[in-house]
């Protein structure tokens, strides 16, 4: 089957990503486009059964003049053709309601002589609004083919589908000038004349809307102005932005309770399963011990995660989240940092790599660079799994405060220290950081929409599933290492483990040998005298050696802790039970007393929420700010930091 | 003809863009139609006054009141 390569391209909330989901189905894949980090969504389509398309969606842009990176995806695609996703056609989306703005990104894309099709958006608002368009004389003005599309109603594709098979026949004779001057962020700009081209293009377009499109300018009282009276009302704006964040928190914790418990349950039966039906050996122990935990470890923090997106994504397609940008911008300015900035931090609370990506579109350097280096204290959802097990650990689930659940409320409390964490630091840096930039702001505040079902589907589908397999790969390769590194050791000790404990305990029963065995094993094992030696220094922070081989472990990724702690008591221990009853057991080998105390959860809850312990970040940081020294900065104070205030609290709480 | 700033209009006044120095705006903001002879609607200030949240001739959008002042608008 012969493809053709599509491009679809169109300003932000025109629904070009429904179009797109309309026309390629569960048929696409996300990747990186070449050498950036900019999102490159792919998707495949059959046009009919001979011919079928690869569709390209370029980045939400304004047009050609980039200013931001993902603004620059676009125009190194379309003005390059030695570019791997040079299209043979691009569509350009635009929205109904907004076709002057819109034209203006088309008129540029026309005037690089790529057969151009336009794709009008949103046309079951049509008649709603009140709007009457000249098809065939808007089509001759700008020398393309329309097509009347709505992705919401599904109608009009087959038709844009029809006109990208014929794309042969599309005119590629520019419609407003010869030589566009197309803009690279990349280029040094000469600012006059882009203002110029600009407001010639726009006085172009108005030509071309005064002969072909008539509006009855009749919906003053429009679902925008008066939801916009509520939602950014200067108290009951905060109040409900407020409202809505916490709800999420609370949603979060009970909702996902349930579903948790169950797969906890599940993965603990599949090891025990293993166990019983395989015959015994190493790949067996290997199996029970390493690589079935290790996978519960992930897949258990699924149910949470994937209603964290679901609540990011939701308020993104809303059109709430601009509103968000608009209440926020002064207060956040005070601190350094932009009403954009709200973005990544809130999206900081499901993973901080999208969040650091999303600054992108933060166009003072200063106010990007300050968020970039703090949206790493939200609290992202690597940090759940270690705050819900110890959460549950030291506050017993029956408690109540006013009403309300309080470990729930005391996740809600990290959150919040984790946000307010990100505000204080910005504020230091706005003070320390000696970067003259020049500031600008420009939001769009797009209409208000019902979330299509579909799109937020796909966004929490594939965002949780690049989190598990991202995630999922390193740890299941820890899992496995630490198996390894817990189940052999070095010397006499390791080896002659039944002998030496046998010889020490003659009284015991068969039982209590074999766990005192196991756990000496383990003692000696190379992760055991890995964990000893930082002991000295963990000690302070109210942590025992097992808790330090956890806290090594995961600073490639926080997830890691929990795989760790299954992984160590598993080992440690033959019997079946889950792993929170494991750590309630736990006990510090001298004292006696349990490790998980109150002291210790809380000392464990800080150094989590503080410390820079996700190397993908790391890389991320490191792309976004051209060098090291950001990312090593970052990295050694959020540590340092996350030691300190671990260490006051155990000492103050013991 | 009275002059002023889109910074100085109030809630639910309406203007004509009458000019600005096109060095000091984002050209950003040209591009989204804020160009000489376009309306602006002041649809309302965030509640620490700044920023502010316009129609600029069927765009909606929300700037920063220091920009907004190097706007000069004609109020209608």
């Amino acid at each position: 089957m012969s493809e053709i390569k599509v491009a679809l391209i169109g300003n932000p909330n025109t629904g070009k990503t429904s179009l797109f989901n309309r026309l390629t189905g569960l048929n696409q894949k996300v990747g990186n486009y070449p050498g950036i980090t900019v999102d490159k969504k792919v998707g495949h389509t059959k046009l009919n059964n001979i011919i079928g398309a690869e569709v390209i969606d370029l980045p939400g842009t304004y047009s050609l003049n980039a200013s931001s990176l993902d603004e620059d995806v676009a125009v190194q695609v379309l003005s390059d053709k030695t570019n791997e996703n040079y299209p043979d056609v691009v569509v350009v989306v635009v929205d109904i309601e907004n076709l002057k703005r819109n034209l203006f990104l088309y008129s540029q894309v026309k005037d690089l002589g790529i057969p151009t099709i336009l794709a009008i958006n949103m046309v079951d608002q049509m008649t709603v609004r009140g709007i009457d368009i000249d098809k065939q004389e808007m089509e001759a003005l700008l020398e393309t083919k329309i097509a009347f599309v709505s992705s919401k109603q599904n109608k009009g594709i087959s038709y844009l589908k029809k006109l990208i098979i014929d794309f042969k026949d599309l005119s590629v004779v520019p419609c407003f000038i010869e030589e566009p001057t197309v803009f690279s962020v990349l280029a040094k700009d000469d600012k006059k004349k882009h203002h110029l081209e600009t407001v010639r293009r726009y006085q172009f377009i108005k030509s071309v809307l005064e002969k072909t499109y008539r509006q009855d300018p009749q919906n003053a009282k429009d679902l925008r102005s008066i939801l916009d009276k509520v939602l950014i009302h200067k108290y009951f704006g905060y109040l409900i932005f407020f409202t809505i964040l916490f709800s999420i928190f609370q949603a979060l914790f009970s909702w996902s309770a349930f579903p948790m418990d169950y797969i906890d349950e599940t993965f603990a039966g599949f090891s025990e399963m293993a166990r019983a039906h395989l015959s015994e050996g190493v790949f067996t122990d290997l199996l029970a011990e390493g690589i079935i935990p290790g996978i519960g470890g992930v897949v258990i923090f699924i149910p949470q995660i994937a209603f964290l997106f679901l609540f990011t994504s939701v308020l993104e397609e809303s059109g709430y989240m601009s509103r968000v940008v608009f209440l926020m911008d002064k207060i956040m300015r005070k601190f350094g940092l932009s009403g954009k900035s709200i973005v990544p931090l809130i999206s900081g609370t499901a993973c901080a790599i999208p969040a650091i990506m999303a600054t992108r579109n933060i166009e003072n350097w200063k106010e990007r660079l300050i968020t970039i280096l703090v949206t790493p204290f939200t609290t992202c959802s690597a940090r759940l799994p270690v705050y819900a097990i110890i959460i549950s650990l030291i506050v017993p689930a029956e408690a109540k405060f006013m009403s309300f659940n309080v470990q729930g409320l005391m996740l809600m409390a990290l959150y919040l220290l984790g946000f307010g964490m990100a505000i204080v630091s910005a504020t230091i840096l706005d003070k320390v950081l000696k970067l003259g930039s020049k500031s600008y702001f420009v939001v769009e505040m797009p209409n208000y929409k019902l979330p299509l079902f579909k799109n937020v589907a796909y966004n929490v589908i594939e965002k949780t599933k690049a989190f598990v397999f991202e995630a999922g790969k390193i740890i299941l390769a820890l899992s496995i290492l630490l198996w390894v590194l817990a189940s052999y050791g070095p010397g006499d000790n390791f080896n002659n483990a039944e002998t030496i404990v046998s010889q020490n305990h003659p009284n015991h029963t068969e039982e209590e040998l074999q766990t005192e065995i196991s756990s000496y094993k383990l003692e000696n094992s190379y992760i055991g005298i890995m964990g000893k030696t930082i002991e000295p220094v963990i000690r302070p922070l109210g942590y025992d050696w097992k808790i330090g081989i956890a806290v090594i472990t995961s600073f490639a990724a926080r997830e890691v802790f929990v795989g760790t702690l299954a992984t160590i008591y598993s080992v440690g221990n033959e019997e079946e039970s889950t792993i929170k009853e494991r750590m309630r057991n736990e006990v510090f080998q001298d004292s006696k007393k349990p490790v998980y105390s109150f002291a210790t959860g809380v000392s464990i809850l800080l150094f989590y929420a503080f410390a820079m312990q996700c190397m993908s970040t790391i890389a991320i940081v490191k792309r976004e700010t051209n060098g090291w020294k950001w990312p090593m900065i970052q990295m050694f104070v959020m540590s340092g930091f996350a030691y300190l205030t671990a260490l006051i609290a155990f000492q103050i709480l013991k | 003809m009275k002059l002023s700033t889109i910074a100085d209009l109030l809630k639910g006044d309406r203007a004509i863009i009458k000019s600005f120095n096109g060095i000091d705006i984002p050209l950003k903001l040209i591009e989204m139609g804020c160009i000489e002879g376009n309306y602006v609607e002041v649809l309302q200030r965030a509640p620490l006054k700044d920023p502010i949240y316009l129609n600029i001739s069927g765009t909606y959008l929300a700037i920063r009141i220091e920009v907004a002042s190097k706007i000069i608008v004609e109020k209608l």
